[in-house]
Parts: C-alpha cells; structure tokens; sequence
C-alpha cells in the first residue's frame, strides 16, 4: 500500500497542531480512531482507501511534538467545535465518517450535532452509552491479564500480538509504549471514568444513514449495545462481526472492511 | 531540623491470607470481606493518641493525610484528624502539618481553604498547609478527578486558595475549572498571607518545578527509605539552583519509616512482622492502579519509561532483612538509628524529617515504645541541624519563638 501523505494542519487559534493521514481516492471519508491511537489502524484504513480518500486525523494531543494539545480543549462542546473547523480546513462536505471505539463516540456525537454535515455513519464498537447491568469496562485501568481477552476474542492471535508489540530498539520502544499511553490520556479526557456524557439525548438528531458493527466477544462494551445504539438512531442497522473483540477492524480486517465498503457503497 | 510524626491510619488486622485474596491494596478489598468497624474506631483513636503522645515527647510536628478506598491508610478528611489535634495541642509548641487535603477532588476548594483556616486559627497559628495533588488511584478512580486534568485542576485550586485567604475585597474567580462569582472567606488564617506551603511529589512529575518556582516547601513522600531517594534529592536541589532559589535544606522533606529498639537485634525482632505487613500488604498496589494514563504529563510519562528503579521490584517478594538492609525502613539501636538518619539528612539536605514511627500492624504499646526511644535517644543528636545556618521558612511563625503559640489564643 502507497504510505498516505501526511498533512500537518494548525487549528484552534493555533493551539493544536494535527497530522490527518491522506490516503486513496474517490468520496471522503473520515476515519476517527480508538483510544489506542492511529498506529494500530493503518492497515485498515489503508483497505478502506481502495474506493475513497480517506482522512484521517490524530486526535489532538496524539500528534507528535504537541502533546499539550489535549489541553486546548476542556469539554465535548469544544472537541464537536474543533472537528467543525477541522473538516471546513480540509474543505470535507457530508463526507461519510467511520469511527472506533471512542472514536464511534465522536463520530456520532458530531453526526448529531451538525445532522448536515456527515453523510453515511459507520460506528465501530462505539462507546458512550451506558447500562447498569452492562457495565462498561474502564480500559484505561486493566490489568494486562484482563485486558487482552477483553480487547480480543483471541488473546493470543495475530492480531492481539501485533496490538501489544513493541520495537526492540529502546528508543522506539519508548516512544511507542509513550504514544500508546498518552493517545489514552487524551480521549480519557473526554469520558472518563465514565464514557456517557450524555450521547442517549442527541442521538435522535442523527440523520445519516448509520452502520453499527460490533464483535461479538468484546469484552470492553458488550455486544447488546449495538441494539441500544440502534434503536436511537433513526436509519440504523447492525452488523455483528463473529469471532471479534472490541477491535474487529483488526481482528477481522477483511469482513469488516467488506461490511463497511458494502455498506457505503464502495 | 525539624523532625514530625508521620501517620497513615492504616487497617492493623488483615486476615494473614490478605495477599492471596487481593492483588491490591487499594479499589479491590471488600469492606465487608475483611474489616470491621467497630475496630476501626479504635484505629481512628489509637492514631490521635499515638500522635498526641509524640507531641508530648517533643517531636515538632504532626502531619496527616487524604486518602481514600484503600487499606494502608484512611484520614478520608485530614481535617478531621487534624481539628482533634489542634484543639489538644494547644499550648504546646507543635505544628499541625495537613499533608493534607488533596485539592483536585474537591471542589469548590476553597472548602479547603476554610477548612485550613479554621485549622489555623484553633491552633492559634501553628497550621503548615500541604496540598498533595493526590495519588493517581485517589483521585481519579475514588474522587473521578480526570487524569490529564489533575495537575491544571491542582495548580488553579492552589492559586484560588492563596488568594482567598488574604484578598482584601470580595473577589470573582472565573478560572478554567473554578467559577465563583463573590469570594470573601471567613475564617482567614492568622498567618498572613498564608500559612507555610508544602507540596508533596514523587520527583518524575513536573511537581518538584512548579513548587521551586513558587517557592513552597517539596515533600518527598517515599517509602523506599533515604538510601533510594539519592537520585531524586540530586535532582530537585538541581532544579533549585538552576532556578536561582538558595540551597536552604528546610525547602526539602523526606519520609522515612523508623524503628528503633534497645538494640539492632531487638530492633529488628520487634518491627519485622510489621514491616513486612507493611509493604506486602498496605503498599502493594499494581502499575494499572497507578501508572493512570494521563496522571504524568507526557514529559514525565517519557522519563518514566525511560528510568523507573521501582518498577522490577515485587514487594511481595521482600523479607523483613531485605527491607532493612535495603533501608527502606531505618531499623536498629538508638546509635544505628542515629547514624543511618544523619547520614541520609546530611546526603539529601532534608530540612523535615517525616518520621514514620507507626507502619504496618504495630500496636499502639510498640508505637509509643517507639516514639519514646527515638524522641529520647535519637531525636536530641538531630535537632540542631541546619540551625546555625540556615532559617526554616517554611514553618510556622509563632513557633519559631518557642514559645506556645496557642497560649496567645487561649488566653485572648
């Protein structure tokens, strides 16, 4: 795969600088990624930019050299704002926008906020609603023992390898263990230690035509969200992916890149 | 030098299986599973009268803490303790150290300020007003403090606080995460502007900057012993000179836990089960409770990753011998005692030493035996450190005449 041009913007009054990966051709889409940060998603992205120009935005604070970003923006008020003046900077009309994770989170919460400006909404294990007899797992404070079988459906496959590995050189070593920790603090900010904020009130103002795709072992937030999410959101339908955790764009790169291309049209 | 009681409060009687049980200290042990109330009554007593007693021996200060869910130690609210105190202290040349409440978890803070100044003024101005910014588990998972924002939230509290104790005319605060439209607080503290400042840190955040760069007093709250501090105390007094502040030792505290016995074998005999009780049950406390992503900037977060000493030691693992010779707790004679402190005081330029003379499952006898052979034996040889040269400017006025300050309330 072509590596993606790197295109460094400078939003926010210039208080948050942002690389947005470019990659492919054809209609727009945005992918927001998970917690873990851009790194782990490339090969995915890369599939989804067979038919599309892909964009992809570090989520501020992830991008190298500002890691202070995550600090020019205090609420969700602020983060819906700031994607506003990110996709007017990368002049994206109604793109199609697909989300992971926390990312799925963002991804709906601006579909609703500005109802116009996503066209096609793919939300990916997204997180932000809540149920108190499906407590959603804080993965920011795992034990490594929990926290594989909840994030994989296989612990030790390939996949969960790949996720976890770190460089042997120690500098890239610790610069990957420090970007891997720091992409959490920075979406942390925004949900923790609880990620509803309120998402089950503006659900109702999205009107893109929504896909929900959830593995069916993920042991983050339990597959009987993605009904939750559904039953809100007027124009919506589900996809479970079998033999997936939270991450099955990874674990089943190539029937989610399927579902998804499928879904918009690819 | 000034030599102060340190106190957790600690839960003394864990079931001996305790370890097996729980892979931690903190969030996971079972209130109902493996404490009892009636019990910690006594402990609440016992740790006043255990820190009373070592006002009465002559130690020059008595410091409490916040924290929270946990069972090394629980002063929910230092002010609590530290108001019983106050009040039976009075009279006596002894400050009261809140080390402290921890601003970020509570809001508004200026709660605190009032509580540090109602502190103060039942002392009759003996308060030393600490403000931790809160261990990582306390206060994000206990208080749901949000990780990336406890520094910022700690640095504007602490500025609200200071203002509100001295501004002379009703104020409007509209900062970032504190908005409060009329601000005049009642009570001030007697000390004006404010009451001796210390902020504890663990030496990797950028804590040890800010609080040279305000001038406050940097509390090192280890339990790894002075031995293992060498590189942090190198570091801040670094830090101090590159920022131009003078070498004065009192704008450093360490804490040290400290057993002392008529002889090293008693010594060691005496405090080993508690020892050992100490960092196998009370401290142990897995990385994914404290190394919360977003608690260290990102600096710090590199720097930690890069060197972090502790992080290949299991606690668990530790004979009580290990502990002692690892000096992670000052155990021995009065003379051992004496040697092991000086050499670490003289080595890290501690102005406070912050005696732990409580740990683990002592019982109250053993604590006050404790206190007595250090207060009598070891405390006179370490006293007058620093003296000839050297102000502590960060400790209360009215004590620093040695005369009882709260004599001056009491008999207004």
């Amino acid at each position: 795969m072509a590596a993606p041009e790197v295109r460094r913007l400078s939003l926010w009054q210039d208080r948050i600088q942002t690389e947005v990966e470019i990659s492919g051709c054809g209609r727009p889409l945005v992918y927001l990624h998970g917690p873990w940060g851009l790194a782990s998603d490339r090969a995915f992205v890369a599939g989804l930019a067979d038919d599309h120009t892909v964009y992809a935005p570090k989520f501020p604070g992830t991008t190298h050299g500002n890691p202070d970003a995550v600090h020019a923006l205090d609420n969700w008020f602020d983060l819906i704002v700031y994607h506003g003046e990110l996709f007017d900077r990368l002049e994206l009309s109604a793109p199609a926008v697909v989300g992971h994770s926390f990312g799925g989170l963002l991804a709906a919460e601006f579909a609703a906020s500005a109802p116009k400006s996503v066209g096609r909404l793919v939300l990916i294990d997204p997180v932000g609603l809540w149920r108190d007899d499906a407590p959603v797992k804080n993965w920011m404070i795992l034990s490594d023992k929990v926290r594989r079988p909840s994030l994989f459906a296989d612990a030790d496959g390939e996949a969960a390898r790949r996720f976890f590995d770190v460089p042997s050189d120690p500098a890239e070593r610790i610069d990957t263990l420090a970007q891997f920790i720091w992409a959490q603090a920075c979406s942390g900010k925004f949900v923790w230690p609880i990620a509803d904020r309120g998402f089950s009130r503006h659900a109702h103002r999205i009107a893109s035509p929504t896909l929900i795709v959830w593995g069916t072992a993920d042991g983050i937030i339990a597959p009987t969200y993605a009904q939750e999410f559904a039953r809100r959101i007027a124009d919506a339908r589900v996809e479970l992916i079998e033999q997936a955790g939270h991450l099955p764009h990874l674990e089943r790169p190539e029937t989610v890149t399927k579902v998804v291309r499928a879904f918009l049209g690819g | 030098m000034k030599v102060c009681m340190f106190h957790l409060m600690p839960y003394r009687d864990l079931p001996a299986d305790f370890e097996r049980r729980y892979n931690s200290a903190y969030i996971d042990p079972m209130w109902f599973d493996v404490a009892d109330s009636d019990k910690v009554g006594q402990y609440y007593n016992a740790t006043l009268d255990e820190m009373l007693y070592a006002a009465k021996a002559g130690l020059h200060g008595l410091c409490t803490n916040q924290h929270h869910q946990n069972v090394y130690g629980f002063m929910a609210n230092p002010s609590i303790m530290g108001a019983v105190l106050a009040r039976q202290t009075n009279g006596q040349n002894v400050a009261i150290i809140q080390l402290g409440s921890t601003l970020p978890s509570t809001t508004p803070p200026t709660r605190i300020a009032e509580e540090y100044a109602m502190l103060d003024c039942v002392s009759g101005g003996r308060l030393v007003a600490g403000f931790p910014t809160g261990l990582p588990a306390d206060a994000t998972i206990s208080n749901g403090v949000i990780p990336v924002e406890q520094r910022e939230r700690f640095r504007e509290a602490l500025a609200l606080v200071i203002k509100a104790w001295s501004a002379r005319d009703v104020f409007a605060w509209n900062g970032r995460h504190y908005q409060l439209g009329m601000v005049n607080l009642w009570p001030r503290p007697i000390q004006q502007p404010h009451p001796p400042i210390w902020i504890p840190g663990s030496g990797i955040s950028s804590t040890a900057e800010y609080v040279v760069g305000q001038d406050h007093c940097f509390c090192h709250l280890s339990y790894y012993g002075a031995k293992n501090a060498e590189q942090v105390s190198d570091r801040y007094w670094e830090l101090v000179a590159r920022k131009g502040r003078d070498d004065n030792p009192y704008r450093f505290s360490f804490l040290q836990l400290i057993g002392v016995g008529e002889t090293d074998a008693e010594a060691e005999d005496l405090y080993a089960e508690h020892a050992e009780y100490f960092f196998h049950k009370l401290l142990y406390t897995p990385t994914y409770y404290q190394a919360i992503p977003g608690c260290l900037e990102y600096e710090a977060l590199v720097q930690s990753l890069r060197h972090n000493p502790r992080a290949s030691i299991n606690l668990r693992e530790l004979k009580a011998k290990d502990l002692f010779d690892r000096g992670f707790v000052v155990v021995g004679s009065p003379k051992t005692v004496r040697e092991q402190l000086l050499d670490g005081i003289k080595r890290l330029r501690m102005g406070h030493l912050l005696a732990l003379l409580h740990f683990g499952s002592m019982p109250t006898a053993l604590c006050k035996n404790n206190i007595d052979l250090f207060a009598r034996e070891v405390l006179p040889y370490l006293a007058d450190l620093w003296d000839d040269r050297y102000e502590d400017r960060w400790w209360p006025e009215r004590l620093k005449a040695k005369r009882p300050a709260a004599a001056l309330a009491a008999a207004s």
